[in-house]
């Protein structure tokens, strides 16, 4: 219920904002910093007009009346997955920590992070 | 100063269900396994995993939730929160934002004045994330993903407290609503059960919240409460020198007593939530509702009902003894074994309650047997043993578990009953004592309980009182 009130607001503006979807060096920036990604001023140009024609094809969707349909999160009609809660894996750590670049005591040796 | 201000705290509880398996993954929810030997694919986050929902998990916090007196969200499904961080190895924690499982409930907590309602906003299920243990040496951290993907519920408050007291007594009614679930152990020391603090300040009589600060990283009531008186003599400071207060997220060092902002500006809190792909929601049926509904336990009011009338404990006795899940079922194991309510109680609220305190622990973590006090009440019962003794043997049980039988046997602390040999010690001690006897004979009445002592030592303590003093009686 509350992803479709999100989503009707996001239609008004929609509506409202013609030019949107132009992506500004502010926001280029600010998704670099979320997907950790450095870009060089090539490819910063290169992801904004990428971007740009996402969200114009996005656009392009909203253009479909969708009033009175529940979104979906889901593309198969099923619901109620579940596994019983019984231990049915052992100790493979051997193998996990193959795929670390590194490791140390048994665990995952990472650069000093702290919060 | 602080009396025109008024402080208005919401909790984020975040609570590690006691599944014998992760949320979504077949590994082993067990404490204290050595570093990843509780890991999989899934939990690992390796690509091409997929998570399948554990049951049980569901359960559990449905059953919160209707402790909580909260509404079942019939429709409902998992959120993905994107972050980058080591512990996290999937660079997501798989969550509930929009379609929480439990919605507006709220519980009763009892406050110097009177009874309060707090309001639960909602109620989400979600994995908890790795263990990052740092080197103190090199410049690097190691991952233990042993706790990665273990289920958490998180029990969110509506911003309804207004002290510390209030908040602790919040904190203690979730988690004996909880444990009488079975549904955790709620160990705040362990972390199976922690508290986010959200708090603001406002002149007393405004509407509008102030701006709220969330706190982190408390782990005993008492840092708690030592967080928030912190915090809101920091915020009520700030707003007196005219500056204002942020809206951060500050981690509380219980050893320094002061807590500093976490994270800077550029680690923007932009999680980017979508619904989870890799799960299918969920639809809970009215029929499973009323199932969970019909598996709840008894809860505390109506245990201690049960024990007045069963046991025929006072009210007292049965209040304390129901305050603790752990501590009820294990009065009723010693009852069953003794079939002595009254003293199995005497013995847990006096003795057992005293060296708890004493030793600064939680029922929980009592490690005695039912059997070995149940024997040391029999003992006591048949006059084996006198009280003195007994109290001495029950500082043994309850640090090392030890058998009364056997303990009181090997020490020889087994009370003489034994009339001969009695008579032979306390006509040593008349005769040791002839001041004390003479007091006696010329009337003063005070003077047999100094050769009660006196005999008494010489038994070692062994003797039954009541014996001594007939005997004594007799002799003079």
């Amino acid at each position: 219920m509350y992803i479709r009130e999100q989503e009707e607001q996001t239609l008004q503006e929609v509506e409202k904002k013609q030019d949107k979807n132009i992506i500004s060096d502010e926001t280029i920036e600010y998704v670099g910093i979320l997907a950790k990604l450095e870009l060089s001023g090539e490819e910063r140009e290169q992801a904004k007009k990428d971007m740009k024609e996402m969200l114009d094809y996005i656009d392009k969707l909203n253009e479909l009346d969708t009033a009175g349909i529940d979104p979906m999160s889901h593309i198969f009609p099923v619901n109620n997955v579940f596994r019983e809660d019984v231990v049915s894996n052992g100790d493979d750590r051997e193998n996990l920590l193959k795929n670390a670049p590194e490791t140390k005591d048994g665990s995952y040796l990472v650069p000093k992070t702290v919060e | 100063m602080s009396r025109e201000y008024e402080t208005v705290i919401g909790l984020e509880v975040h609570v590690e269900l006691a599944t014998k398996t992760k949320i979504f993954c077949g590994c082993s929810t067990a404490f204290g396994g050595a570093p990843n030997t509780h890991t999989c694919p899934v939990c690992t986050g390796m690509p091409g995993s997929l998570p399948v929902l554990n049951r049980q998990v569901v359960e559990y916090a449905m059953a919160v939730g209707l402790a909580a007196n909260c509404s079942i969200n019939r429709y409902c499904r998992f959120d993905r929160k994107n972050y980058f961080y080591p512990d996290n190895p999937q660079n997501y924690q798989i969550s509930q934002l929009y379609l929480p499982v439990c919605r507006d409930g709220s519980v009763e907590i009892e406050t110097p004045a009177g009874k309060k309602t707090v309001g639960i906003h909602e109620i989400h299920m979600e994995e908890d994330a790795g263990k990052l243990i740092h080197d103190e040496w090199g410049d690097c951290s190691l991952v233990d993903y042993n706790r990665s993907g273990v289920p958490l519920i998180e029990i969110v408050s509506e911003p309804d407290m207004r002290s510390a007291e209030e908040v602790i007594a919040y904190l203690e009614k979730l988690r004996m609503m909880i444990q009488y679930l079975g549904a955790s152990d709620c160990k705040l020391n362990e972390g199976s059960m922690r508290a986010d603090v959200n708090l603001s300040v406002r002149r007393a009589g405004e509407e509008a919240f102030g701006t709220r600060t969330e706190m982190k990283n408390l782990n005993s009531f008492k840092a708690i409460a030592r967080a928030i008186e912190n915090e809101k003599n920091r915020q009520i400071d700030l707003l007196e020198e005219g500056k204002k207060v942020i809206q951060e997220t500050r981690r509380w060092d219980d050893v320094k007593e002061y807590s500093y902002a976490m994270r800077s500006k550029e680690d923007a809190q932009d999680y980017r939530y979508f619904p989870e792909p890799d799960l299918v929601p969920l639809e809970i049926s009215e029929e499973w509702i009323e199932a969970v509904k019909s598996r709840q336990p008894e809860f505390q009011p109506e245990k201690m009902q049960r024990y007045k009338k069963e046991y025929g404990l006072p009210d007292y006795d049965a209040q304390i003894l129901t305050g603790s899940k752990y501590l009820a079922d294990f009065f009723e194991a010693v009852t069953e074994l003794c079939k002595k309510p009254k003293k199995v109680s005497n013995w847990l609220m006096g003795e057992t309650m005293r060296l708890l305190k004493e030793q600064e622990m939680e029922p929980e973590d009592i490690s005695f047997s039912p059997e070995n006090l149940a024997k040391l009440i029999e003992l006591t019962e048949e006059g084996s043993i006198n009280g003195t003794v007994a109290k001495e043997v029950f500082e043994q049980i309850f640090a090392k578990d030890v058998d009364p039988v056997s303990y009181v046997e090997e020490q020889g602390l087994k009370t003489v009953n034994d009339a001969g040999e009695l008579r032979n010690i306390i006509l040593q001690v008349i005769k040791d004592n002839p001041r004390s006897v003479a007091d006696y004979q010329n009337g003063k009445e005070k003077a047999i309980g100094f050769l009660v002592g006196q005999t008494m030592k010489a038994m070692k303590g062994k003797a039954n009182p009541g014996m001594v003093n007939q005997i004594l009686r007799e002799l003079l």
